[in-house]
């Protein structure tokens, strides 16, 4: 009636064992199922090209689109103003307190012209205009160049006529002109609008493993299963790994679904009109698999670690809703500081990722040395959280449920 | 054969565990009788190795717990204080998954299985979610899900809990059973009447300590009461946490 000598190779069954019973298990459940593999994965790409659209086509209105433009003193300038017109401006009648039109968003922008323009003018002394604008609003920054280049240009043509009045070369008075060479390609314009994006991705990831995370380890305390299960002739530590490969499942199908569903709706990005091209094809989907992978074991690592500390499925979820902070600061601190990228920076988890991934989005391809950094330094890091939680795992208060 | 030597276990200031002997035989039923936190628990899950003890020896069929945990546990079935079953498995499913970590090969786990299933009485729940089982049925599927293995040693922490007297009988039978078939079956209770009817050996713990060692007979006899109620009340030193 006894069985006393278990197989080597039986006994190796744990980890399959073990991850094929919390995949089943929490593919049951409906909630785990919507977060990992619906509104995770999906909300992200469309809220995203929404954005995106959003910003692209407001811009490209403001460029293409008449300016309405409030002009005080329109009757001192005629010819300055026909200038405007011909730049695409509508002159409006005159407000009376231009600085409150602004102030309180009337208008984006007021042009006041002096009464002595005509006096000066004809004296040929320099005249001013003033241009009243919030620089705190982005939205009026297309406005204000466009007008501003509007009056230089017209000032421009203005002084050459009279240099060739006077019989005078008009370059005699351009001694220096900057010729901009912008290096930009359209793929690094598309750059500054993704920067957001590894931060999408690895949201998604950390969503797409969250419940699971919370639930094998905080959940199975909670249900008091664990006792019965560490009953069990097996390894804590097996018990674990098998646990934290049924997270990374479910943290790399949330990815997966998340880099289709771009794949799809990147087409929808008007990115042509601004003379971008962003391929979110299956190139860029792979290599961000790639990059990602070491992630998505240290995120699962991390959020098992974290939710066996807490004592129930409510604690665990609000220490890994402040947890879900941590990937934020490698954005934002590039935001901040914007530097130029060094090899070491790739070894650094969450910044190697948003680099590599800047680097696909820039078209340019990231180089075998900082993928290899990117992956490496991320696998390490990996595995010393694994290593962690596995000790934590081998404490006697972690089954302890009463 | 369960053998427990000399068992100490601390929390803190707390001496939960406090110089604990005891034996439990083959083919017999031995009871760890004592009120409700008397050490009774703590000294199981030193038994089943999910806790070390501070000091002293467990050795099951004579192999020591301290050195080779796994070996014990694969001698051992245990229903736990907790029986925490996963509710959105099946009764089944529930009972695969430790057949599989036991190393149970698949044709012998559906054999094992259905013959459990079978002994419990439990063929009309085994296809359903545990989620929303009765106390009796949770306890059900616990047990055949700690004896898939087929362990010759079964402990069971407070099995009768919360269960009615149809269950009980059921449970209580079932356990008959087990020693008929010549397992080392030992279980902890706070009800001194179910300890009496089924137990071959007695041991009462109170406030971490073996404080008697007997047949239930020897038991009477040691105390010179006729009645067991007042022998365990003598034994125990107070009425406190015992119920009949």
């Amino acid at each position: 009636m006894n069985r006393m000598d278990t197989t080597p190779l039986r006994r190796s069954r744990t980890f399959v064992t073990v991850f094929l019973k919390e995949v089943r298990e929490n593919l049951r459940d409906r909630r785990t199922l919507t977060s990992a593999f619906l509104t995770g994965p999906l909300m992200t790409p469309l809220l995203f090209v929404m954005l995106i659209s959003f910003t692209v086509n407001r811009q490209l209105d403001k460029a293409e689109q008449p300016l309405k433009v409030p002009v005080i003193g329109a009757q001192y300038a005629p010819n300055l103003v026909d200038a405007l017109k011909a730049g695409g401006v509508m002159p409006q009648p005159a407000v009376a307190d231009p600085e409150k039109a602004v102030r309180d968003q009337d208008a984006d922008l007021v042009l006041r012209i002096a009464p002595d323009y005509p006096k000066a003018w004809r004296k040929g002394e320099p005249v001013q205009v003033e241009l009243i604008y919030d620089s705190s609003r982005s939205d009026t920054d297309t406005p204000v160049k466009r007008v501003t280049g509007l009056v230089d240009d017209y000032a421009r043509q203005q002084g050459a006529m009279r240099l060739v009045a006077r019989g005078l070369s008009p370059g005699v008075a351009v001694p220096v002109v900057v010729a901009r060479r912008d290096q930009a390609t359209a793929q690094s314009r598309a750059v500054l609008m993704f920067n957001m994006l590894p931060y999408l991705f690895v949201l998604t990831i950390f969503i797409g493993g969250m419940y699971l995370a919370i639930d094998l380890t905080a959940g199975e305390r909670e249900r008091q299963s664990l006792e019965p299960l560490f009953a069990n002739p097996v390894p804590r530590w097996k018990v674990f790994l098998g646990k934290l490969a049924a997270i990374c499942a479910f943290s790399t199908a949330s990815l997966v679904i998340c880099l289709v569903a771009f794949a799809v709706v990147g087409r929808f990005i008007p990115t042509e009109k601004l003379g971008m091209e962003v391929d979110l094809g299956p190139g860029f989907a792979l290599h961000v698999l790639l990059l990602q992978l070491p992630l998505i074991v240290l995120l699962a690592g991390l959020q098992s670690l974290v939710a066996a500390f807490a004592k129930s499925y409510r604690e665990a979820q609000t220490y890994l809703s402040l947890l879900m902070l941590l990937p934020i600061l490698p954005s934002i601190a590039l935001m901040v500081m914007p530097i130029k990228p060094q090899h070491w920076m790739y070894a650094v988890p969450l910044l190697g990722q948003h680099l590599g991934i800047l680097d696909l989005v820039r078209g340019s391809g990231i180089g075998s040395v900082p993928l290899a950094l990117c992956l490496g330094g991320s696998a390490l890091a990996a595995l010393l959280v694994a290593l962690v939680t596995m000790q934590l795992y081998r404490s006697e208060r972690l089954a302890i449920s009463g | 054969m369960i053998e427990v030597k000399d068992l100490y276990k601390a929390f803190g200031a707390v001496k939960a565990v406090d110089g604990v002997s005891f034996a439990a035989r083959d083919g017999e039923i031995t009871g760890l009788l004592g009120p409700n936190g008397a050490g009774k628990t703590t000294t199981l899950r030193m038994l089943y190795t999910l806790m070390a003890p501070d000091r002293g020896q467990v050795l099951v069929d004579g192999i020591d717990a301290a050195t080779d945990a796994l070996a014990v546990r694969r001698r051992l079935g245990v229903l736990p204080d907790a029986r925490g079953l996963y509710k959105r498995l099946t009764a089944r499913e529930n009972i695969d998954y430790f057949a599989r970590l036991q190393g149970l090969p698949e044709d012998e786990l559906r054999t094992r299985r259905e013959a459990l299933i079978d002994a419990l009485d439990m063929g009309d729940i085994a296809a359903r979610r545990t989620e929303g089982f009765s106390q009796g049925q949770r306890v059900k599927t616990a047990i055949a899900r700690a004896l898939i293995h087929d362990p010759r040693n079964v402990i069971l922490d407070e099995p009768t809990n919360g269960l009615d007297v149809m269950a009980t009988r059921a449970l209580r039978q079932f356990m008959l059973r087990l020693r008929a078939e010549g397992r080392c079956v030992l279980f902890s209770s706070h009800i001194m009447q179910e300890v009496a009817a089924l137990c071959d050996r007695i041991v009462v713990i109170a406030h971490g300590r073996v404080v008697a060692d007997d047949t239930p007979d020897a038991l009477r006899a040691q105390t010179g009461e006729a009645n067991l109620e007042e022998a365990f009340v003598k034994l125990i030193g107070s009425e406190e946490g015992l119920a009949a």
